[in-house]
């Protein structure tokens, strides 16, 4: 195995899943949004909603051809570059993306087909029912892609069978209803709500400065105004309950966030600013408010929130029995049958995934030193500044979404929206901020899972397809300059989209005749 | 329900439906998108070749994304060791399909002829690539892979990407090429109003159809006479655990006939095949154009199947190991998950087929120059 091979592929899915997620979130807020201005129509009739469904319709699809797009890759990846991964786990992760193509993507592919083309076709009521469907598609798809996710982050309600030498499944309900996933689906939907009132926000903004469409731009605020002030206060105060469940499935990446080198006397001060070191493991110049994380996390005043060390120490307890499990392992590769492996690899089982660890530093993990014990204990702990800031940042930016909003919700309220001068500014600055929230709680999220592909499960080095470094290299540069070509064009089409407003003259076909009626040339 | 045997054998089943269900709809995408530069050479041309696909070619895509989830799902070992064996040319078929749905949607955003022809050619690619790819997948697969598996069940590709090209999996290559044109041509006669676009789709359908049962019998005597197939050696545990390190395999010339020796009924779906090509040619020919969609959906059906009748239970041979190829018995998920995922697509397969059907429906009629000109929504 080269580790390299592992790194570039690890670059490579950050990338394309980081990028894919520029997309999806403006898809599952847009369409839920298309709903409501569709329904305004239908049920007041006037043109006006029409008109503004029509031009959010235009917007929407320009994203929604690249987020399906670019999720083909993620559909793949799995297996092209995370082959083991696939093998170990497949039994159980397979399902939720299969089901996710059976139950969501096909509604959600065919009817936008429908809503793109049959404005004509259909009664105003089956139209804005097709619309409705898209979004509920929409949704349901990333539903099945968090349960998947939140499986990784909490791999529950499978064991290893050592006869497959691959994780299966004993109950599937629980990795169904698996709390986390729950949690990640309401954060995650919310924050794509958030990112598509910001849009519809900051667009009809920018049209009152300029006072063009002021009919569309003022509805359409008022809209963005209430969807996302709802949305914003469902990100934050769900993402708190998330932040919940982590204190029972993964201490660690809280303690990282947190920069929780050891455990505090209950209950735990929450750090709003530090410099985290990671040498010295320590903060420095730490900035506390006493009681609020053990509130937070525990929900009460005598929970305790695990610090780093001893997680370490933990981490440490499990690699030396799940040595014990891997060698029952190795034993049954060899006979099947042996009884007393069989036992000690039942007794031994759950800890197996942390034996892995040492396979970083040492080929057989049963010959281990205790010095390589310890590194690969340590090995668990995530990249602590960068989790600590991540969340910072992404943290600080949904509280300014809620204060936007409030402040829209309030001026739309009063009707004082169109001669907020200094707001419609404002509201056009914010437009990028709550993308570059969602990527952050990506990373927060995903790096936060570090060094696991599946929580205690698999480490990521193992995880990777046996590749060469160059057929990586050369889909990097692929994906790059393909990813890059098209996000230079789709925000191009987007602005003229925005610049050229809402109109139901499409004045973008050529006139007959200006096109030669002769073959092309390549 | 039933049990793990069974199970099995149904998920083999389903693979085909799923690789059917791809190549039926999204296959005439494929197929059009390929003949776009060719059958239509003004703008409005294209466009009325382009917007006869235009609102259900995305929801056609997803028999390919649920087939990968599908195959991860019940086969994780087809999934982990084909698409990392066969990584820069599942690169090129990702990066050829990701042009399509940008292509379809941003082509006519701007007026400007070189912006469209560029798009124009960028569909043709997203059309012509992935269907080559596709078959010459099917040939390697039915050549075998060399790839090793070890005892951590950790597979190994020792082939490169230039190796996947033999006389063999390009004839396969091209297969794949003519039957999803001759389906693409089929639509066009169905769904584009008479005049040169028509008149063209008709002409290349011919030579696809006389292509497909030309190469399809091309393909047949590689079986028969080539260097193809595999039998395995040794007790055969059909509902043993998925290993394939406890099962052994070995190559031997003309194995990919056995199947049709054992079980006479399995000859139908070469005979679907050929008879489907036929069919299509005289629907074609004669102007019958439901004729000619049916004639080529049942040569899509029978080629297809025929792969699997010849290899099962095999469904993806190791050309170089003993005992790494992958069969029905010992790639399978678990008999729980196969269970589960069973349940799921009885459910919800007649409802997306139900929906995919009035999706149809509401978009019935031909596509005439006129709604090219006039309809604000076509692209």
């Amino acid at each position: 195995m080269d580790p390299m091979v592992a790194d570039l592929s690890r670059l490579q899915f950050a990338l394309t899943a980081l990028y894919h997620f520029l997309f999806v979130p403006l898809t599952l807020g847009l369409s839920f949004m298309l709903v409501i201005m569709e329904s305004v129509y239908v049920m007041t009739n006037r043109p006006v909603w029409r008109t503004a469904t029509r031009f959010w319709g235009k917007i929407f699809g320009i994203n929604f051809v690249l987020g399906v797009a670019t999720g083909l890759t993620m559909e793949f990846q799995f297996g092209t570059n995370w082959s083991y991964f696939s093998h170990y786990v497949g039994d159980i992760f397979g399902a939720p993306l299969a089901i996710e193509g059976l139950m969501a993507f096909f509604l959600e592919a065919t009817m936008v087909g429908i809503m793109f083309f049959g404005w004509d076709r259909l009664s105003k009521l089956g139209h804005l029912f097709v619309t409705f469907l898209v979004a509920l598609g929409t949704n349901l798809s990333a539903l099945w892609i968090l349960i998947a996710n939140g499986w990784m982050q909490n791999p529950v309600g499978a064991t290893f069978n050592p006869d497959t030498m691959r994780m299966e499944v004993s109950d599937f309900g629980a990795v169904l209803f698996n709390p986390i996933a729950q949690a990640k689906f309401v954060h995650t939907v919310s924050a794509g709500y958030v990112i598509a009132a910001v849009l519809v926000l900051g667009v009809s903004a920018y049209w009152l400065l300029k006072g063009r469409f002021v009919p569309i731009a003022r509805r359409s605020m008022t809209v963005a105004a209430a969807f996302g002030l709802a949305a914003s206060l469902s990100v934050v105060v769900l993402g708190d309950e998330s932040g919940y469940a982590l204190t029972d499935n993964q201490k660690m990446k809280l303690a990282a966030i947190e920069a929780a080198w050891h455990t505090e006397e209950s209950p735990a001060g929450l750090t709003i600013f530090g410099m985290p070191d990671t040498v010295a493991r320590t903060t420095r110049y730490e900035v506390q408010v006493p009681w609020l994380l053990g509130l937070i996390a525990t929900r009460s005043l005598d929970g305790t929130v695990a610090g780093m060390s001893e997680l370490v120490l933990k981490a440490q307890e499990r690699i030396i029995s799940g040595v014990r499990a891997y060698d029952a392992v190795e034993r049954l590769k060899v006979d099947p049958q042996d009884r007393a492996a069989r036992a000690q690899f039942e007794a031994h089982k759950r800890d197996l995934g942390y034996a892995l660890l040492l396979k970083r530093q040492i080929a057989d993990p049963r010959a281990a030193t205790p010095q390589q014990v310890t590194a690969a204990a340590w090995d668990t702990v995530p990249d602590v500044p960068l989790m600590f800031w991540s969340f910072r940042i992404m943290a600080a930016i949904g509280f300014a979404m809620i204060a936007l909003f409030a402040t829209a919700f309030v001026l739309c309220s009063l009707r004082l929206h169109l001669q907020s001068r200094w707001f419609l500014r404002l509201a056009v600055a914010a437009i990028p901020l709550p993308w570059f929230a969602a990527e952050l709680g990506w990373i927060v999220a995903e790096l936060g899972r570090q060094p696991w592909a599946i929580e205690g499960v698999l480490p990521t080095f193992l995880a990777s397809s046996s590749l060469s470094r160059g057929a990586l290299w050369t889909t990097l540069a692929g994906f790059t300059l393909l990813y890059g070509a098209l996000a230079v064009i789709e925000v191009r089409l987007i602005l003229a989209a925005i610049r050229h407003g809402p109109s139901d003259a499409e004045h973008d076909q050529p006139t007959p005749g200006s096109l030669p009626a002769t073959p092309m040339t390549a | 329900m039933f049990d793990y045997e069974m199970l099995r054998i149904i998920w083999w089943g389903l693979l085909g439906v799923l690789l059917i269900g791809f190549a039926l709809t999204d296959g005439f995408d494929l197929g059009v998108a390929a003949l776009l530069p060719f059958v239509a050479r003004s703008d409005v041309e294209r466009r009325q070749v382009i917007n006869s696909i235009g609102p259900t070619w995305e929801g056609n895509q997803v028999w390919f994304i649920l087939g990968g989830g599908a195959i991860f799902a019940a086969w994780p070992f087809v999934y982990a060791v084909s698409f990392s064996g066969f990584y820069l040319a599942m690169f090129l078929v990702l990066s050829a399909l990701i042009l399509r749905p940008v292509g379809f949607k941003y082509r006519s955003k701007r007026p400007d002829p070189q912006w469209r022809t560029r798009w124009d050619w960028a569909l043709f690619v997203g059309g012509f690539v992935p269907a080559l790819v596709f078959g010459v997948a099917v040939g390697n697969v039915l050549q075998g892979a060399p790839f090793r598996i070890d005892s951590d069940l950790r597979s190994f590709y020792e082939g490169g990407f230039f190796g996947l090209f033999t006389p063999f999996t390009l004839l396969c290559g091209l297969l794949s090429v003519a039957m999803l044109v001759l389906h693409g041509s089929a639509w066009l006669a169905i769904k584009v109003a008479h005049g040169p676009v028509h008149d063209r789709a008709r002409r290349f359908g011919t030579i696809a159809a006389l292509l497909s049962i030309l190469l399809f019998a091309a393909g047949f005597l590689f079986i028969a006479y080539g260097d193809l197939g595999y039998r395995s050696v040794g007790p055969v545990d059909p509902i043993g655990p998925s290993n394939p390190l406890r099962t052994s395999s070995v190559a031997a010339a003309g194995a990919w006939l056995d199947n049709y020796r054992a079980y006479p009924w399995m000859m139908a779906a070469p005979l679907l095949g050929f008879a489907g090509a036929a069919l299509a040619l005289v629907g074609i020919r004669q102007g019958r154009e439901a004729l000619a969609f049916t004639g080529s959906s049942c040569a899509a059906v029978g080629i297809i199947a025929s792969v699997g009748c010849s290899m099962f239970p095999y469904i993806l041979p190791s050309s170089i190991d003993a005992h790494s190829s992958l069969t029905v018995w010992n790639a399978s998920s678990t008999h729980k998950t196969l269970g589960i995922m069973l349940v799921c697509t009885l459910v919800f397969l007649p409802i997306v087929l139900a929906y995919t059907a009035w999706a149809y429906k509401v978009m019935f009629g031909r596509v005439t120059t006129d709604d090219v000109r006039t309809n604000p929504d076509f692209y």
